[in-house]
């Protein structure tokens, strides 16, 4: 049985860290802006297989979560405010996972070059930590106004082997 | 002298080579047609797929890539990326099986049984083949060489072709597969490939082979990284593509209790158009 409430967060979730990973970052940071460049050079070998595996990971979890947020609509079962609830949360996530981890452990790449770096790691570090409680908050109420348990177990049956 | 008459002699051979594959599949539809409606478009993907193999092997491309590592780096992902996603596509093992004789078409699926095409098709080792050859050609003496040999050329170019054809087929084919591997497996593996070809994006854009310049190098790396991106997020979409098809939820008599062959189902998203075929051979499953 698919749970579908369960899914549509996960869906949700995970569209929301593929977006922050793959499409904010190239379309926003390098291509919008050009704070971000291609390879700064000073970046380490080692960050550099990590940065690979996230570019990878990113771009496929956005397909991912965009094909399980259509399964649950095909069965029935989707609540767009609790899907964007969700979608927040996996951008604030993936968000915090960058700018703490990557740009501060490994040191994969900084938000932008030649300038005071803190309150730009403010700001980014700030408005993740919005979109998570944003999006609980969202999420969290669209919950309690899904019409009862009914809604999640509508009869489908669970052939999700890609989600385990 | 002999060495422009091997690289003639190279150029004449792909010709021969793509020309006939591409009368073998007209041939093939018309031997099939009284059975079999095929669809245009795999036919399409077919030929555009012999032709861009095509442009990378020979013609303006491919002299501009003998001095241009950017002009190299567009031919390999005409030919180590489109053309492979492209032929699989088309589906030819199952538009063979339906074309040949019934003899032939047994022999040709025992002959896609046998351990050793097991093994070649599990994602896992087409994978490694693929990327291997790509970390070989860049990071070692082999790409100069290359430049030098019409014999090293030929090898490598085969190679690049070959091997991305059959990592294609493994992750996302929509051929009959006797072994095809868990929708789990090969989403793991293309991520994996991915990331390793990204990687390899990255490292050329700074260490490039030896005699290109900065700017070439720089050029070309860019290339490899993000048009290598526009193909892997087509062989991501295709791949869940088959599992979102194989797991559609099914209305009617046996809906709840059809267990056994959901999970036959998500192990091989297989489109509609082939699925006849996996009837006409029944080793396939």
């Amino acid at each position: 049985m698919p749970n579908l409430d369960r899914r549509t967060l996960a869906a949700g979730f995970l569209f929301g860290c593929g977006v922050a990973a793959s499409m904010i970052d190239l379309f926003v940071f390098h291509l919008g802006l050009q704070w971000h460049h291609f390879y700064d050079l000073s970046t380490p070998e080692v960050a550099l297989l990590a940065d690979a595996f996230f570019h990878a990971f990113g771009w496929f979890i956005t397909v991912w979560g965009l094909f399980l947020l259509a399964d649950v609509r095909r069965r029935g079962g989707l609540l767009w405010v609790r899907w964007a609830g969700a979608v927040l949360v996996g951008i604030g996530v993936f968000q915090l996972l960058d700018g703490v981890f990557l740009h501060k452990v490994l040191r994969i790449h900084q938000i932008r070059y030649d300038v005071e770096l803190w309150p730009y790691d403010l700001t980014w570090i700030g408005t993740a930590l919005l979109a998570v409680v944003i999006g609980t908050l969202v999420a969290r109420r669209a919950g309690r106004e899904r019409p009862g348990a009914a809604a999640d177990r509508p009869g489908g049956t669970d052939r999700g082997r890609a989600t385990g | 002298m002999a060495a422009d008459l091997g690289w003639e002699a190279f150029a004449i051979l792909v010709v021969l080579l793509l020309v006939s594959a591409a009368i073998a599949q007209v041939a093939a539809l018309r031997a099939a047609a009284p059975r079999v409606r095929w669809p245009w478009w795999r036919t399409l993907a077919w030929h555009a797929g012999l032709l861009c193999a095509g442009l990378a092997l020979v013609g303006p491309l491919a002299d501009a890539a003998r001095s241009s590592f950017t002009a190299h780096m567009a031919g390999h992902l005409l030919l180590g990326m489109v053309a492979p996603l492209l032929l699989v596509l088309a589906a030819p093992v199952t538009l063979a099986l339906r074309a040949l004789p019934a003899p032939s078409a047994r022999r040709l699926v025992r002959l896609l049984r046998t351990p050793f095409v097991r093994v070649l098709t599990h994602p896992v080792v087409a994978a490694a083949l693929n990327a291997g050859g790509l970390w070989l050609l860049y990071t070692t003496d082999l790409y100069r060489l290359m430049h030098g040999s019409v014999l090293v050329h030929a090898l490598v170019h085969a190679h690049v072709l070959l091997a991305g054809w059959v990592f294609t087929a493994s992750v996302v084919g929509v051929d009959p597969d006797p072994h095809r591997s868990p929708v789990t497996v090969r989403a793991t593996v293309l991520v994996l490939f991915v990331a390793a070809h990204s990687l390899l994006g990255k490292w050329l854009y700074v260490r490039p082979p030896a005699g290109v310049e900065q700017a070439d190098a720089r050029a070309g790396a860019q290339l490899m990284y993000y048009g290598g991106d526009v193909v892997d997020v087509t062989l991501m979409v295709l791949l869940l593509l088959g599992w979102y098809r194989a797991t559609r939820p099914r209305t009617g008599l046996r809906t709840a209790s059809a267990a056994p062959s959901a999970t036959r189902g998500a192990a091989s998203p297989l489109p509609r158009p082939s699925a006849p075929a996996r009837r006409r051979t029944p080793t396939t499953r």
